[in-house]
C-alpha cells in the first residue's frame, strides 16, 4: 500500500469512493428471502396479541367499575401516580381538561388522551411500571373505569368492559390531526 | 514524533554532535553497535536508555485481550444518563452521547444513545422469537437463528429521539449542559438488517393492511404504530450495530430500524409485527410524540425528523485556550434525505458562510461539518443552519416556539447558539 506511487495511491481511493457511493446510492434490496419462518398457530398468537385498537377488537372478557378500581389503586398505583391520580413522582393522570388551549396546558389521561382503549391497552402492558403484566384483565378494566371516573368522564358505577370501554368518549378525542400523510 | 529526543548515551555520538530526530537517533545506536562490536569502550559503562523514556515504553505490554476496551484515560467519555423516575426504576430514561467528546460521523456502540421505557431486558436469543401476524395470508413466527440466514443489507443513519434537544424548547433559561448532554440523543451507526418487505412478503400481507404494530418484549412493551408504506421503503429488521450484534440496550437481539423517523418508532428487543388496517393509538403515538400546538390541537403521526445541525467544537462547557486558530466542528442530518449544505454564523445569525462537509452527505445519515475559525478573542455568537436536498432549511429557536404549545418539546429542530465570550468560556444561549 505504502509502496504505490501517490498518484497510484489517488487513483485507487478514488475508483473506493466511487464503488461506495453506487452502492449507497442503489440501496439494492435482496429479491426474496428464504422462508424460513414456522406458520405461528392460533394460540400463539392469542397469547402474544394484547394490542387494543380504538375499535377496542381484541378487548378480553371481564369488567369492572369505579368502586373495585379504586381499591386496586389504592393496591398498586397510588404510590407512583399520587392520591386519586393527582401525580408525583409519575405523571398526572387525572385534570386539565380544557386546559389544552390556555397559556398553562395539563396533559393528563382526562385533558390529552385521545381513546380509552390506550388506557386500557397500556395499562395492561406496561403497568405497574415494577411488575408488569401483572394485573388480571378484571383489575385492569376496574382501574381504568377508575381513572376515567375520577376525572369526569364516566359515572362511578359505569361497568368498563369490551363493550362500552371504547364507546367512552374522551373529551379530547377530536384535539389530534393525522399527520402521518403529510 | 516532531519531539526532539535526548541524545541517549553520550559515548554513542560524536563529542559536540545533539542528534534531534528519530533517525538520527538509530543512526547513533548503529554506530554504536558497531563500535561495541569491534572494541572495547570504556565509555558504554555510562547509564541505560531507559530512564530518559518514559514507563510504559520500558515494561512489557499488557497482555491481548479478546474484547477491546477504550484507555482508561478515556474515561470521562461517556453518556449522560438521567433517570425520569430515579432509583423507582433506574432503566427509565434516557443515556445521551457525548457528542462533543466524539468525531467523525460513527457512534461507538458504547455510546450510542439510549431511551428506555421500563429498562433495558436481558433477553435470550435462543429463546426470543419475532411474530408477524394480523392482516397476513401465513402468520409466521421466526428464531433469531432463522433470521440470521436472511439476505441483509447494511447502511449508515442516524437514530434521533422525537424528545431530542427539549430542554433547549422548554427551560427559560438555556440549560447550561455539554452539546451532548442537550442535543445526545442523536446518533448513528452502520446498522445491518433484513429489509422488512422480505418478511411481510413471505407473510403475505392482505391489501386490506395498511398499517402495523410492533411491539418490543422489553417490560414497558413499548408499541408504535407505522405505515405500511415506511415498510415498504426502507425499514429494516436489525440484528447489528457497527458490525457486531445489537448492543443491549439498543434491542439486542433484533429491532425494527425506520431511518430518518423518530427514534421511539425504531422498536428495540422486537417481537412482534401485527399487519392492520388502521394506527392502534398506543399510548407513545397519543400521550407522547405528538406535537402539542398553540391551539390546543396536536399533529400526531409526524413520524419524519426535521433537517438539523448542532456544532460539537467549540460547545458550551468547553473553554477556548487563547487566541488563534480553531476549527468548528459539528454535526448535521434530515430525516428527509441528504443534507446539501451548512452554513456557519459568527454573529447570532447576521451572516453566514458555508462550511465544508466531510466525504459523502449520505441520506439520512449524521453529516460532519468544517470550518476554519481564527478567533481573535471577541465575544461571538456561533450558529450552524443545515439545508437538505428537499430544500427544508432549519428552523431558529423563535420559529420553532412560535408554532408549537408552550410546553411543546417534540421534534425541537431548531438552530443552536453558542456563546463564545471573551473570556474563553463557553455557553448556551438564545437568541
Amino acid at each position: 500500500m505504502f509502496t504505490f506511487k501517490p498518484v497510484g495511491v489517488t487513483l485507487a481511493t478514488a475508483a473506493l469512493l466511487a464503488a461506495c457511493a453506487t452502492q449507497m446510492n442503489d440501496t439494492v434490496m435482496p429479491a426474496r428471502g428464504p422462508n424460513l419462518g414456522r406458520v405461528a398457530t392460533a394460540q400463539e398468537i392469542r397469547a402474544a396479541d394484547i394490542s387494543i385498537p380504538p375499535s377496542g377488537e381484541g378487548l378480553p372478557a371481564g369488567g369492572g367499575d369505579a368502586k373495585q378500581g379504586a381499591q386496586v389503586y389504592a393496591a398498586k398505583c397510588q404510590a407512583c401516580h399520587g392520591e386519586k391520580g393527582a401525580g408525583k413522582p409519575a405523571d398526572a393522570l387525572v385534570g386539565g381538561i380544557g386546559s389544552l388551549a390556555t397559556s398553562k396546558p395539563v396533559r393528563t389521561v382526562g385533558s390529552f388522551w385521545p381513546y380509552a382503549t390506550t388506557l386500557f391497552d397500556y395499562t395492561r402492558r406496561a403497568m405497574p411500571l415494577q411488575n408488569p403484566k401483572s394485573l388480571s384483565d378484571d383489575e385492569v378494566y376496574a382501574v381504568s373505569a377508575y381513572v376515567l371516573y375520577v376525572n369526569g368522564i364516566i359515572a362511578e358505577s359505569a361497568q368498563m368492559n369490551a363493550q362500552t370501554l371504547p364507546q367512552v368518549m374522551m373529551p379530547n378525542r377530536d384535539g389530534f390531526i393525522d399527520y402521518s400523510r403529510k | 514524533m516532531d519531539t526532539p529526543i535526548r541524545k541517549p548515551y553520550s559515548s554513542a555520538v560524536t563529542p559536540g554532535e545533539t542528534p534531534e530526530r528519530r533517525g538520527f537517533l538509530k543512526q547513533g545506536i548503529k554506530i554504536a553497535g558497531a563500535i561495541a562490536g569491534t572494541a572495547a569502550l570504556p565509555a558504554l559503562a555510562a547509564e541505560p536508555i531507559g530512564k530518559e523514556f518514559p514507563a510504559w515504553s520500558t515494561a512489557i505490554g499488557k497482555p491481548l485481550s479478546t474484547y477491546g476496551q477504550p484507555s482508561r484515560f478515556e474515561e470521562p467519555v461517556k453518556r449522560y444518563t438521567g433517570s425520569a423516575y430515579g432509583t423507582l426504576a433506574p432503566g427509565t430514561g434516557s443515556a445521551r452521547t457525548p457528542l462533543e467528546k466524539l468525531e467523525g460521523v460513527i457512534t461507538p456502540n458504547g455510546l450510542h444513545y439510549d431511551r428506555s421505557h421500563n429498562g433495558t431486558p436481558e433477553i435470550d436469543p435462543a429463546k426470543h422469537k419475532l411474530l408477524i401476524h394480523g392482516l397476513v395470508k401465513r402468520p409466521l413466527t421466526f428464531s433469531i437463528a432463522e433470521l440470521s440466514r436472511y439476505p441483509m443489507v447494511s447502511r449508515i443513519c442516524f437514530l434521533e429521539c422525537a424528545g431530542n434537544s427539549s430542554a433547549n424548547a422548554t427551560s427559560p433559561q438555556p440549560p447550561q449542559a455539554s452539546a451532548g448532554g442537550v442535543h445526545g440523543l442523536v446518533s448513528c451507526a452502520d446498522w445491518t438488517g433484513i429489509p422488512l418487505a422480505l418478511l411481510l412478503d413471505e407473510a403475505g400481507v392482505d391489501p386490506a393492511g395498511k398499517w402495523l404494530l410492533a411491539e418490543g418484549a422489553d417490560s414497558a412493551a413499548m408499541s408504535r404504530s407505522v405505515p405500511l408504506t415506511k415498510a415498504y421503503d426502507d425499514a429494516l429488521i436489525a440484528l447489528y450495530q457497527n458490525g457486531e450484534r445489537l448492543r443491549p440496550e439498543n434491542g439486542y437481539p433484533v429491532r425494527l430500524l425506520l431511518p430518518g423517523w423518530q427514534g421511539n418508532m425504531s422498536v428495540k428487543w422486537l417481537s412482534r409485527i401485527k399487519v392492520t388496517d388502521g394506527p392502534t393509538h398506543t399510548k407513545d403515538e397519543t400521550s407522547k410524540y405528538t406535537n402539542p400546538m398553540a391551539d390546543g390541537t396536536a399533529r400526531q403521526f409526524t413520524f419524519e425528523l426535521g433537517v438539523k445541525s448542532v456544532i460539537t467544537r467549540p460547545s458550551a462547557t468547553m473553554t477556548m485556550h487563547g487566541v488563534g486558530l480553531y476549527e468548528i466542528s459539528g454535526l448535521a442530518w434530515s430525516g428527509a434525505g441528504r443534507i446539501s449544505r451548512v452554513e456557519v454564523s459568527l454573529d447570532g445569525g447576521g451572516t453566514w458562510r458555508d462550511a465544508a462537509l466531510q466525504g459523502q452527505a449520505l441520506p439520512k445519515s449524521l453529516v460532519r461539518f468544517r470550518l476554519p475559525w481564527d478567533w481573535n478573542g471577541t465575544p461571538a455568537l456561533l450558529q450552524s443552519r443545515a439545508i437538505d436536498e428537499k430544500g427544508n432549511v432549519q428552523p431558529t429557536r423563535r420559529m420553532y416556539k412560535a408554532e408549537n404549545a408552550v410546553d411543546g418539546r417534540f421534534h425541537n429542530n431548531s438552530i443552536v447558539t453558542w456563546s463564545v465570550n471573551a473570556d474563553g468560556s463557553v455557553k448556551n444561549v438564545y437568541v
